[in-house]
């Protein structure tokens, strides 16, 4: 047996199972598990001190011995935290603060009657419309322990790839399910790991990008903190598939706990004897690294991202030759986002025919996303591709902010666009959103109302741009600087009807001609409010007068 | 820079100890340049900033130009070259803070302290940040005030922490 005889042990699939098997075990000896949203949501309104009260009151009652209070990933409803849930009759209480642990403790634990002021309706559409894969340990599972995660079938796919299936058939798997990048820009999967494959190379690398920059979206975080060995085995599994026995983990330093998560997640899994060397004692061998990133939004485009690990600045580079064929140290490379490699377990597991049931048949199985914004219901949610934007904003989020009117949602952050009312039927998969100008994204749904200005929006997003060009092609650094000025101008009320039109016209430049996706898309948040608030671009400029120049002989561009 | 590191063996020339937790952060990544972003969070974390002296010190142990050190350093948002001021404020201007007002308590923080988020107060009691999303949105509009965050924030709130700061007394420092 593995466990507990220390470092690098070689685990069989036997003993995997019997582990499970334990742990199971030692989960019933406790007639109830109290588990407690421990994401950095919940954290930041008071979960440690509604943990401790949880312990205490059980103390006082004297239930320690046969209830245990364990820490979870996020449990989705951000904005109502600290959420507490209790496994054995799967009550969710939201805004437990110490006397509400108290009651729950006192009422619902020792008189079995629930907490009518704390309890949550979990047959509420943002529960049921939900349908949870990359998500479905978030929230039930100790995220600081390996052998819950085994409990659940964890490292059954590592197994059963590794004992009964060739590299070519793992990749055929992923390519049948239609499992497409998750990062936003939706590269067929199967496809990327078929390319890596058959590179020819001593050295291949599996790179995790976990450098989740758009500003309102928070997935990959969530993920990593809930349910970090599912990223480590869908690795684990893409370096069999490939032939690479390094991966690295590339995530950002704002992220403390997801961090701390995965280093802890590492260890366990290396003690474990599933990362290493002869895994399931088989030929191979795989290891996985944490690199830390330091601020910098263009380090999430992977010729930057490659940049960033090798220790030197984040400047993308032309492609091709694309990272499969030349990558980490020049050598050919897999990159692929969190929420991509989160789906591998399932779908070796299921099937890639379950897989590719759910969704549409060009985007199969589902997309998380963040949900935020004047919404009623933010936090994270999981829905099947395909599902009409309506049902997520109305339904699942609940509508927007009493006395509003919705106007439009934001996907895809500083590369996406807005999706306005009329189409609120869209359903939402890679090509639905491109057609109306916005992109799919990481998973940042921001949902403004009558209150939000789409110029001051659109200027957000142009300020965001700018700080975060790096500054290496001129049609980003300055085109970018540019576009912002008009904005400025625009919003400030002081510009004309050429500025409008050479606001456009910059855009379609800097798309152009731009060397990465930084630059190409950051003109989006632009067009696309033009495009369904351009009225309000209009309100904004002064009378419409024939341009003359003024007499101190400033030209239209003097925005700068 | 008074003091130029001579040699990088045995520590820095000033004898300060915080070097020796230097060394073993490179002394683990066996002194590779790759590492150069690992060394440089490890420095930041010991000595709270990137003084010039530091980078000189930490481009000849992995055997860099000091250019190319400088030029990390200053091209990513985490790394500061100057001093932190006694308390901080981080202010989230992510999107879904943005759209429920965040730079409203932006502008009310500023005025008070007459001074810019990305600078420090002039006494050195207040650093002023900007984030660009601290991933907590169902929260919005947050702030990171000293390590803790505050979530569903209004510019009363903040300037009452910081006011709270203001009226401390001065720190006697070592």
């Amino acid at each position: 047996m593995a466990v507990g005889t220390g470092g690098g042990d070689r685990m069989t699939v036997e003993e995997l199972r019997e582990l499970a098997e334990k742990e199971k075990t030692r989960q019933q000896e406790h007639k109830n598990r109290i588990l407690y949203c421990s994401a950095a949501g919940c954290n930041s309104c008071g979960a440690d001190a509604t943990k401790a009260a949880l312990a205490r009151s059980l103390k006082e009652n004297g239930l320690d011995g046969s209830c245990e209070v364990l820490g979870t990933g996020c449990m989705g409803l951000c904005g109502e935290g600290p959420l507490v849930k209790l496994q054995s009759d799967d009550t969710l209480y939201q805004k437990v603060d110490e006397g509400a642990a108290k009651k729950i403790v006192e009422e619902h634990l020792l008189h079995g009657a629930k907490v009518k002021e704390n309890l949550v309706d979990t047959t509420a559409p943002f529960f049921s419309s939900q349908q949870k894969i990359v998500l479905e340990n978030c929230g039930k599972i100790n995220a600081e322990s390996i052998e819950e995660y085994i409990a659940v079938g964890g490292y059954e796919a590592l197994a059963k790839v590794l004992t009964e299936l060739q590299p070519i058939e793992v990749i055929e798997e992923v390519r049948k399910s239609g499992l497409r990048g998750r990062g936003g820009a939706g590269y067929p999967t199967g496809l990327k790991w078929g390319i890596v494959h058959k590179a020819k190379s001593e050295q291949k690398y599996v790179i995790c990008n976990a450098d989740e920059g758009d500003p309102g979206a928070f997935m990959d975080r969530s993920v990593l903190e809930g349910d970090p060995h599912r990223i480590l085995e869908g690795m684990a599994i893409a370096g069999y598939a490939i032939g690479a026995n390094q991966g690295f983990i590339y995530i950002r330093a704002e992220y403390p706990l997801a961090i701390e998560r995965l280093k802890l997640a590492i260890k366990q899994a290396e003690r474990q004897g599933l990362l290493g060397n002869r895994i399931f004692e088989s030929q191979f061998n795989f290891r996985i690294d944490l690199r830390i990133g330091a601020g910098a939004f263009v380090c999430g485009e992977e010729t930057a991202l490659l940049r960033s690990i090798e220790g030197r600045r984040g400047r993308p580079r032309p492609r091709p030759p694309y990272p499969s064929e030349k990558g980490l140290w020049g050598m050919p490379t897999l990159i692929n986002n969190v929420e991509t490699y989160a789906n591998i377990a399932p779908i070796i597991n299921r099937g890639n025919a379950w897989f590719a049931s759910i969704g549409t048949p060009k985007s199969a199985g589902t997309k998380v996303f963040a949900l935020a914004g004047n919404i009623k219901n933010t936090g994270l949610i999981e829905v099947p591709m395909g599902i009409p934007l309506r049902k997520v904003i109305f339904d699942i989020g609940g509508g927007t902010l009493d006395g509003t009117e919705f106007k439009a949602a934001q996907t895809g952050g500083p590369s996406g666009g807005c999706i306005p009312k009329e189409h609120l039927d869209l359903p939402v998969d890679y090509e639905s959103l491109a057609t109306v100008g916005s992109i799919m994204g990481s998973g940042g749904m921001i949902v403004m109302d009558s209150t939000s200005n789409m110029v001051d929006v659109a200027k957000y997003f142009m300020e965001f741009c700018k700080d975060e060009s790096c500054g290496k092609c001129i049609p980003c650094r300055v085109g970018t600087v540019h576009i912002h000025g008009l904005l400025d101008k625009i919003s400030r009320g002081e510009a004309t009807k050429d500025d409008l039109a050479l606001l456009e016209e910059l855009c379609v430049t800097v798309m152009k001609t731009s060397l990465c996706g930084l630059g190409q898309s950051a003109p989006n948040p632009v067009r696309s409010t033009l495009r369904y608030f351009r009225q309000e671009y209009e309100q904004l400029l002064s009378k419409p007068v024939d341009y003359v120049p003024s007499a101190d002989g400033r030209t239209t561009d003097n925005h700068l | 820079m008074s003091q130029q590191p001579t040699t990088t063996k045995g520590g820095h020339p000033s004898g300060d100890n915080r070097f020796k937790l230097l060394d073993r952060a490179i002394t683990k990544n066996q002194s590779r340049g790759d590492a150069l972003i690992e060394v440089l969070h490890a420095a930041q974390g010991i000595f709270g900033f990137l003084e010039n002296d530091l980078l000189v010190y930490i481009a000849r142990s992995l055997k860099l130009p000091l250019s190319t050190v400088y030029g990390v350093a200053t091209f990513y948002h985490f790394f500061r070259l100057k001093p932190k001021g006694e308390h901080t404020v981080v202010l989230c201007m992510g999107t879904a803070c943005y759209v429920k007002g965040a730079s409203g308590i932006q502008k009310s923080i500023e005025e008070h302290c007459k001074c810019k988020f990305g600078e420090t107060t002039a006494d050195n009691k207040i650093s002023l940040i900007q984030a660009r999303c601290v991933g907590s949105c169902g929260l919005a509009p947050v702030a990171v005030i000293d390590d803790n965050v505050a979530g569903k924030l209004t510019g009363e709130h903040a300037l009452q922490r910081i006011k709270q700061w203001q009226s401390e007394p001065e720190e006697v420092t070592a």
